[in-house]
This record gives C-alpha cells, structure tokens and sequence, in this order.
C-alpha cells in the first residue's frame, strides 16, 4: 500500500530556527562561507532536519504523535538551501513494507529534494490503527 | 590513517541530567513544524496518558548530539570534525520523551569500519530517565572522509 505523499518547505530561517532548537550550530548549515570552504555546494539542512520532517509525515501517517517505535534513515545527499523565500522542497513518500507478528507496521520510506533521492534506506515502525489517513 | 578498530566497546561517563523543559519541546516542535497538539498543549498529552507535553520523534537527538561530542573529543580518535558527515541515524523508542524527564546519555563505540580512504564510526547511546528506566537508544553513524 503506497501512502500520500507529502511535501515540506525548508528555508534559511527555518535551519536558523532547528540550530537553536536542537543545540546543533555547525556552520555548514547557516555560513555560506563556510560550506563552501569544505567542499560543500552551499549552506545545506541539517541531515536530522530532514529526518524530523519525514518524521513528522510518519506520525502524521500513523495518526498518532506516539505512534514511532523504530525510525532509521541513511542520509545519502545533502539538501541545499537557497538564501531566498522559497528554500527547497522535500518530498516524502512510503509504502507499507510489512507487518510485524505484534501488529506493528514498517514503512518504506523515500524523501526526494531536486529530483534526488536524500534520504535511502529510511525506515520506521509504527504501532497504530489509522494508516494512510 | 585509519581509525583504530580496538575502540570498538569503548564506552564514556554518563552525561550530566538533561532536565526536558515543557517550552524546549514547544521550542523544538515549532522549529520543526509538528503542530500535534500532544507536543504544545499538556492536556491534550495526558489525554494521551503522558503527564506533560510530549516530544517529537527525533527529539532524542538533542541528548544523542551532546553526548557524541564526548566520542568527536576523545583524543585516542583524533577525529578531525571539519570531515565529518552524519551518515545513518537511527532511534528506537521505548517510550515517547515527556517535559520533565531528566535524561542521561550513556555512549559506546558500537563499530568502526575503514573503506575507500574514509573512517566510518557508529556510536551508540542509550538514553534512560531519572529513574535509570530506558527511554530511546539513538545510533549515529559519522563518516570522516579521507583526505585528498
């Protein structure tokens, strides 16, 4: 079963807001100068940003805030966020892998920026009863 | 040069009592954009049956984070962090994190793998409250990429 897709924004302001609500001030994800000094393509999101985004369309597709048991993801391409309004857009979508002996179910999840695939391997377990609405 | 495999196991003091405020999670929702009532408004979590206000699933991250650095700063790794990038994350969840739990941070080197130049490092916390009952175990894996 393929659940419905969702999409978010992420922007600078929003990376500005995680760092401080997450304690993680790596200036890869704020200084332009910086990113592009060690290589990177610019300012990137924070790779737990990312995760709790498609965090949040996990409990969103569980119907329950509580409802994670198990959350993995491999971060396998960085996010780049322009320093503009309209940031980047992230792409979240999942299918239903299977269904564990407890009842519990594991998503497939894929969450796609610029027609790339950003987060591979990304799986959770959820315990619920509301899936896909 | 290679990080040393012979760290596998290698565990470090538990971290000082993370207090969890009822506003750092409100804080931390918003920046994330989780509107659930359960994680702004304590009523609609205890109508869940939690006593307060309930984090979102990464949550654990900001125990996780700080705990890492005790790893990143370990002067036998000699971790250069300018190379490192976060590769996997995982949690697992015993129970949601709720305002008021005083979260400790115990970490362990749980594997190191060195391929194609680069240092690939996965550490292991495990998160327990006040009264040392779990609450989430969070794998991180960090790649230090190889010079040149």
């Amino acid at each position: 079963m393929d659940l419905p897709t969702k999409k978010f924004t992420v922007t600078r302001a929003d990376l500005v807001r995680y760092a401080g609500a997450s304690g993680d001030f790596n200036p890869i994800h704020w200084s332009e100068r910086f990113a592009t000094k060690v290589g990177l393509p610019g300012v990137i999101a924070h790779g737990m940003l990312t995760m709790a985004l498609v965090g949040r369309a996990v409990t969103d597709w569980a119907g329950a805030p509580d409802a994670v048991l198990d959350y993995s993801v491999r971060f396998s391409r960085p996010v780049p966020v322009p320093d503009d309004e309209t940031g980047t857009e992230i792409e979240v979508s999942a299918e239903v892998k299977s269904v564990t002996d407890e009842g519990h179910t594991v998503l497939a999840i894929t969450a796609v920026c610029a027609g790339e695939k950003v987060l591979s391997q990304a799986r959770a377990t959820v315990r619920t009863t509301r899936l896909g609405k | 040069m290679p990080l040393d495999p012979s760290a596998v196991g290698r565990s470090y003091p538990p971290t000082p009592p993370y207090l969890v405020g009822r506003e750092k999670i409100r804080e931390f929702a918003k920046a994330i954009g989780a509107t659930d009532p359960a994680h702004h408004d304590p009523e609609a979590a205890q109508a869940l049956g939690y006593a307060d206000v309930i984090a979102p699933p990464t949550f654990p991250t900001v125990v996780s984070f700080a705990s890492n650095n005790a790893v990143v700063d370990d002067p036998d790794l000699a971790i250069d962090y300018s190379r490192v990038v976060h590769g996997d994350q995982r949690f697992q969840y015993t129970r949601p994190i709720v305002a008021g739990d005083e979260l400790v941070g115990r970490q362990v080197i749980a594997e190191i793998i060195s391929r194609g130049g680069h240092d690939f490092i996965t550490t292991r916390t495990d998160i327990t409250d006040a009264a040392g009952e779990p609450v989430a175990v969070a794998w991180s894996k960090l790649v230090i990429r190889g010079e040149g």
